[in-house]
């Protein structure tokens, strides 16, 4: 047997002792999601047990080294791991910004001790990140955001709005972009972390088409912030921030999921499908949803050894959203009438009609769908004037 | 196993990309061909030089000679052919005829294969029986006569059959016509009596026949594998066409798709190259997306062919509707951003419409491939 075959027979055999049943039950809504964080109230008892039980062996970021609270998994256990998790349908442990986002600029951009220090604690599901990236005035072309941070020796005096800040009200810190140079667009800003309980942030949340409220406008009334919270280089912020959102454009792709939730023929039979033109439409969105999965597992193969295109993400970003929403669309036509329903106890509160009216956001949420036809223009297809 | 490419691939891709990209050419072969009005539609030669190479037996097994390789290794051929739509008789012979012979005796393997390697003989596979690809259906049938079979019945869209030395032909010897099992598949010579073929020239300017079967007696020995039993063998003959297909596919999309990046670089009006305008811009980001998931489809279904996995057969429908569906977009794209030059002869990027719309056809277009894909899925 290869080692990768006995670290398989592991994985799994650990997975089967250690994964609650509640815990492969397929994500529902969104506080069937284990956030964690310092106000993070667990829905039962199992989703923490299986968050603690992984963070203590590294699994809930599997490829991440050992020092920074990962497992230090290579690219190819990495894809056991997803696999085995798919195998059996298993949550993920411990979803985050820290983890999608965060995470890997700091491990590109951060110092020793940012790293120890940041990476462990979401790791561990101890701090809850949100993004303070776009502000009113500042969306696609968010090169132009205006909040500023005033040079006090060892601390800047951080002034000016964010907004779309999601989950802002319920995370403990924010990664921020923030002007420190007026003078010049793309040099002139810096990524900055700090607490959002810091005197002077606060946070207004906003109602969406869905009915809920994940996100905010979040505003910064002379925040001071000291010194050693930048990431990267001083006007350097904007490279961290691309980075960060080639992580971002991933992980909004759905890349690396799995084929049984992607696919949405055999869940609909199960309602009765009755309607020959609505099934052809279901088998032809099940081609581009196994044809896209198979996309996502290759992405993630060449990414790992460095032969993606480094503009790729923009790609998987276009695509994967762009299905996402097809999808929502064909649950509902499958849903009928039934799948209306706002708030009744049988829909769950509205789970099918919110999600769909949730999934419009995925092609505007960290780059739109004409931007990233965009950079895809620009930067892969080298299309002139792009 | 990663979904990309080993070592010793990626150096056959270079090979196959350097030795099509010279040989291989539209103005050496598919031009040439077409307007001298072949009656074969490629070039004899070009077949030789392909067995020098050794891709004539890729699939063929080391012990009989070939190279013993997989999937993956035959559609970095095809996908060369797709991109310079060299006419070849290798889809039909190399994939599908040797993956059939593959599944026979020693003596029916000694009697084609050499012949195969050599780059001497050019078979064909004879599955279809009208105008859509419907291989669950099959009428003809095969009867027991004397040392052996007297096959009865007729077949369409048999590519290459005019040219081929013999063909490979799926005929009932059981059963009703809907039925699963009760197939045979037969390696019928050219020259058996009874048989005739009517020739015609197709879209891509390809070779295709109408092959009649009026009691063409073969012997025992023509049986390729299991009398009765041949489904699961012609599924592994149609399998290998089916993403061999795919492969070829997304080698025409990428074709076309270079083909109109470049122009979209070079012509110019409004006083601005067209690739500035945002409306086609988005347009050719959108269809880059669409080849890059295609191909992945592709290379996935590859591999688990090469793997003899249970989920093969369902992402071989996925390929085969994918790389369709990407490559018909990829011409069409290609054609209109061309403007009027497009639409000329003396253009290539109608070359590339017109095979797509061939291969879109052979061996089941997406349509039928998103039905299997649904009942595979259980519903
Ligand atoms: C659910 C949700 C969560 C979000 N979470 C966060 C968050 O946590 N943190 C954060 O910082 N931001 C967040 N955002 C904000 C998001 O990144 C922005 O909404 C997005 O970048 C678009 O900016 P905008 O809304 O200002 O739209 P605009 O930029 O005004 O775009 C309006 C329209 O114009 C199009 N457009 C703009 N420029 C071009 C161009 N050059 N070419 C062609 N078309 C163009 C756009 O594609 C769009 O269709 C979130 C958004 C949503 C919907």
């Amino acid at each position: 047997m290869s080692d990768l075959e006995a670290f398989r027979g592991e994985i799994r055999a650990w997975l089967e002792e250690n994964c609650p049943p509640e815990m492969r039950e397929p994500v529902r809504s969104d506080d069937d999601i284990c956030w964690g964080g310092r106000k993070f109230q667990f829905k039962n008892e199992a989703q923490k047990l299986w968050m603690e039980r992984c963070a203590a062996k590294g699994y809930t970021v599997p490829d991440w080294p050992k020092a920074y609270g990962g497992a230090g998994m290579n690219a190819a256990e990495a894809k056991i791991w997803r696999e085995e998790m798919n195998r059996i349908g298993a949550r993920p442990p411990l979803s985050s910004f820290g983890i999608w986002m965060l995470g890997p600029a700091l491990l590109k951009f951060g110092t020793e001790e940012q790293k120890v220090h940041y990476l462990g604690q979401i790791a561990r599901g101890e701090i809850r990140w949100c993004q303070g990236y776009s502000e009113p005035g500042s969306g696609s072309d968010l090169v132009s955001l205006q909040t500023f941070g005033e040079d006090k020796g060892d601390h800047w005096v951080v002034n000016g709005q964010k907004i779309w800040t999601s989950y802002a009200n319920k995370a403990d810190w924010i990664f921020c972009l923030v002007r420190t140079d007026k003078t010049n667009k793309y040099q002139g800003i810096s990524f900055l972390l700090f607490d959002m309980e810091s005197p002077g942030v606060s946070t207004k949340p906003i109602l969406l088409i869905s009915g809920n409220s994940p996100f905010c406008e979040t505003f910064f009334d002379n925040v001071k912030v000291p010194k050693h919270q930048i990431v990267g280089d001083l006007n350097r912020g904007w490279d961290v921030a691309k980075y960060l959102l080639g992580h971002e454009r991933e992980m909004i792709s759905g890349a690396g999921g799995n084929d049984r939730l992607n696919t949405i023929g055999a869940f609909a039979k199960r309602n009765g499908l009755e309607d020959p033109l609505l099934r052809a439409e279901l088998a032809m969105f099940d081609v581009d949803a196994l044809a896209f999965s198979a996309m996502g597992e290759k992405f993630l193969d060449e990414i790992k050894v460095g032969k993606a295109h480094p503009a790729q993400p923009n790609m998987m970003k276009y695509a994967g959203t762009e299905l996402n929403k097809r999808r929502h669309e064909l649950l509902m036509a499958t849903g009928g009438s039934a799948a209306l329903e706002w708030d009744s106890e049988a829909s769950g509160g509205g789970s099918k009609a919110r999600t769909w009216l949730r999934t419009k956001a995925n092609s505007i949420e960290g780059g739109t769908s004409e931007v990233m036809l965009n950079v895809i223009s620009k930067r892969i297809l080298d299309l002139p004037g792009a | 196993m990663a979904l990309y490419h080993n070592e010793d691939q990626a150096m056959l891709a270079d090979t196959a990309r350097q030795f099509m990209g010279e040989e291989g050419t539209i103005g050496k072969q598919l031009r040439h061909w077409r307007d001298k009005q072949c009656k074969d539609g490629f070039g004899h030669a070009l077949w030789k030089q392909f067995a020098e190479l050794g891709f004539t037996g890729i699939l063929v097994s080391e012990a009989d000679g070939g190279l013993g390789m997989g999937h993956v290794e035959a559609g970095i051929v095809l996908e060369e052919i797709g991109r310079n739509l060299t006419p070849s008789p290798f889809l039909t012979s190399s994939v599908m005829a040797a993956t059939a012979l593959g599944g026979g005796n020693d003596e029916l393997r000694g009697r084609y294969l050499p012949g195969l390697l050599a780059g001497d003989s050019v078979f064909a596979v004879a599955v279809d029986e009208g105008p859509k690809h419907r291989p669950e259906r099959i009428a003809t049938r095969a009867e027991r006569a004397g040392n052996g079979f007297k096959l009865t019945g007729s077949k369409a869209f048999v590519v290459h059959g005019g040219s081929a030395d013999m063909l490979v032909v799926a005929a009932r010897t059981a059963g009703a016509d809907d039925d699963q099992d009760g197939i045979t598949l037969f390696a019928v010579p050219k020259d058996a009596a009874g048989l005739s073929q009517d020739a015609v020239r197709l879209v891509d300017s390809s070779m295709a026949t109408y092959v009649k079967l009026d009691g063409v007696q073969v012997d025992a020995d023509a049986v390729i594998g299991e009398v009765d039993a041949g489904r699961e063998l012609l599924t592994r003959v149609l399998n290998a066409g089916r993403v061999g297909a795919a492969a070829e596919s997304v080698g025409v999309a990428g074709g076309a798709f270079d083909m109109t990046t470049t122009y979209l670089k070079q012509r110019k009006q409004f006083g601005q190259l067209i690739g500035e305008f945002q409306a086609l811009q988005h347009r050719a980001s959108h269809l880059y997306s669409e080849l890059e998931i295609a191909r992945a489809a592709v290379i996935k279904a590859q591999q688990l062919l090469d793997a003899g996995s249970d989920k093969a057969e369902l992402m071989v429908s996925v390929a085969k509707a994918k790389a369709g569906k990407a490559a018909s977009l990829a011409v069409k794209e290609g054609v209109q951003m061309h403007g009027g030059i497009g639409m000329t002869d003396e253009y290539d990027i109608g070359l590339y419409m017109k095979r797509d719309r061939a291969l879109a056809e052979f061996m089941g277009d997406m349509y039928y491939h998103a039905e299997r894909v649904a009942q595979l899925s259980g519903y």
